[in-house]
């Protein structure tokens, strides 16, 4: 990350001298940023701590401070530990099947074993130009007992099923991503210059030994990243489920944390959804800044 | 990027490889592309057939083909709302990824190439951005919309989807890297000013950087779908994502919509298939930057 280089002496000196374009560089991001990322959130902390009450049953409904209230809710909501449990479980089994396929498929277009890369990079980076909900549509079909054109498997397995339909819609989320995943491995792979294995290969060091040896601890950042994104993905699952709603009874509208938040916004309980919100967001953040320090040590 | 040396080097030692492990790598290989493959294939033939061709007929091989007059019928379904949801996804993902790179590149630089108080303040706020993710801001942007009376506006889903941290840690990382810092002095000895400079010298030699930001903001904003379903109302502000969500949910109250759905499925990835392969020289060296840093 800190790849710039400090020259302090000659670059002090420009400070004063281009703050207006500094300032001209720097102000378009910087409003909207605060517009749409940190207002939105200090909104939504702010709408958190609010509760609604009504004098008497008919009484028109006011919004006071409530204090910790939402939270409070929060904690005792089964519905919503229950959808932490189920994006938590999709993602222990998911995230490492998508990331191993992604990794070994980003070896094998890096290694001499495979001819024709140029098509199987495309072929396997295709899914991920399929938007989620669109993708979710295209499997709903492909699952369908009677229309799919694997009918001989789904007329015996019901995908849809309760006990299936949470795989079903992790193999939707491991089509699309596979290949985005790929991807960024296998541009970490091809900047690493080939002179690096030579020594191995003239010891007689088989692909396979490289690549667990030499290969994979260098791409070990690319991973990181990959496995980060991966996990903020899981916890904001959203449109996949959403679209096998209308497939299936078996998600219903308390099927992920997400999905959660949107029914509890639609009732509508802004408040308890925006509470809702703010845990998903911290529970998301401790995650993903949990992976990097621990990483991190570990390559240290 | 060293590609081109790797590749090279590779092509001179091909051939001292077992023929058993080259057969099991291709195995691999074509495994996948059946997994990666056919779901699309499924849904371009599925394109091409009439209603009843689609329930009778062998699912991954073409019966009569039927793909224009299929598109023609979509096109006069309801007025033409697909191609009107088809046009505001454009709108929405192009000029807002416009937009959101060129805003993403001026900041981006500016963090690299100026030292100025608050800087790295600035960027880990950024950074803090990038692992918030789209859906989680979807309830809060809401809330704020509201309040302002501006939800259910083409607006409310435009204006949010400029701002791209990802895209400022990108143009960062590889303006530092690319654009010398001799570069910026030479112009400056010549008389040019800073913001000039940027856009003469400086964006010209980040165009990797900046048509990644542009395809990964283009796609982000393609396939968001919390956003404007918990913005929007008016269908015909729709984007086609949102559009075909709300026709297949309909589809068991209306069984003729679900040909709709296919062939309007099809056409909504046409325009990012072809961006990926027109502009795949580009992305893939950008990537590699972020990936690595």
């Amino acid at each position: 990350m800190t790849t710039t280089v400090a020259r302090p002496a000659k670059r002090k000196k420009a400070v004063t001298k281009n703050r207006a374009a500094v300032l001209f560089f720097v102000a378009p991001f910087s409003v909207l940023f605060s517009l749409f990322y940190i207002i939105p959130i200090i909104v939504a902390i702010y709408q958190s701590l609010l509760t609604v009450e009504r004098e008497g049953t008919f009484g028109k409904p006011t919004e006071v401070f409530g204090g910790l209230v939402q939270y409070a809710r929060v904690f005792q909501d089964d519905a919503f530990w229950a959808s932490i449990l189920r994006v938590a479980t999709f993602g222990i089994v998911q995230v490492p099947i998508m990331l191993g396929l992604a990794l070994l498929l980003a070896l094998l277009l890096d290694s001499p074993l495979v001819k024709g890369k140029r098509f199987f990079r495309l072929a396997f980076f295709a899914p991920y130009a399929v938007p989620g909900v669109i993708a979710a549509v295209m499997w709903g079909f492909l699952y369908s007992p009677k229309l799919s054109p694997f009918t001989a498997i789904t007329s015996e397995i019901n995908f849809l099923g309760a006990d299936l339909v949470l795989w079903s819609i992790a193999n939707v989320v491991t089509w699309v991503f596979v290949g985005y995943n790929m991807i960024i491995i296998y541009s970490a792979l091809l900047s690493i210059p080939s002179e690096i294995y030579e020594a191995a290969r003239l010891d007689g060091a088989s692909q396979a030994r490289i690549a667990w040896s030499i290969k994979i601890p260098l791409v070990m950042p690319a991973i990181v990243l990959t496995s980060i994104f991966s996990i903020i993905g899981t916890l904001q699952l959203l449109a996949e489920p959403q679209v096998f709603k209308s497939f299936t009874s078996a998600v219903t509208s308390t099927y992920t944390p997400n999905l959660l938040i949107y029914s509890t916004a639609s009732v509508p309980n802004v408040n308890l959804a925006a509470a809702f919100s703010v845990v998903l967001a911290l529970l998301t953040f401790a995650l993903s800044f949990t992976v990097l320090k621990l990483t991190q040590r570990k390559a240290d | 990027m060293s590609a081109t040396t790797t590749s090279a080097a590779q092509k001179h030692r091909g051939p001292r490889e077992s023929l058993f492990s080259r057969a099991g790598a291709m195995l691999v290989m074509a495994i996948c592309t059946f997994y990666f493959l056919v779901p699309i294939w499924w849904l371009f033939v599925a394109s091409t057939k009439d209603r009843s061709d689609f329930t009778t007929s062998a699912p991954l091989w073409f019966a009569d083909f039927n793909l224009f007059e299929n598109i023609g019928n979509l096109a006069v379904y309801r007025d033409g709302l697909f191609f009107k949801w088809m046009l505001n996804s454009v709108l929405y993902a192009g000029a807002g990824a416009a937009v959101a790179t060129l805003f993403a590149a001026m900041m981006g630089y500016a963090l690299a190439k100026y030292r100025f108080r608050g800087r790295e303040t600035l960027f880990n706020v950024v950074l803090g951005g990038v692992l918030v993710p789209a859906t989680a801001l979807a309830l809060p942007l809401f809330l704020v919309f509201s309040q302002v009376g501006a939800t259910n506006t083409f607006w409310s889903v435009f204006l949010p989807s400029i701002v791209s941290p990802f895209g400022v840690y990108l143009a960062r990382i590889y303006a530092a890297s690319s654009v010398p810092d001799e570069l910026i002095e030479a112009a400056r000895i010549d008389g040019s000013g800073e913001i000039r400079t940027f856009f003469t010298v400086a964006t010209r030699l980040m165009v990797p950087a900046m048509v990644t930001i542009f395809l990964f903001q283009f796609v982000t904003i393609w396939n968001n779908f919390f956003l404007p379903l918990i913005m929007l109302r008016d269908e015909e502000l729709f984007p086609v994502t949102l559009g075909l969500y709300i026709w297949n949910s309909q589809v068991n109250q209306i069984p003729e919509i679900r040909a709709y759905v296919i062939i309007g499925a099809l056409l909504s990835i046409i325009p990012l298939i072809i961006a990926f392969l027109g502009l795949q020289r580009f992305w893939r060296s950008g990537l590699g930057t972020g990936a690595l840093k």
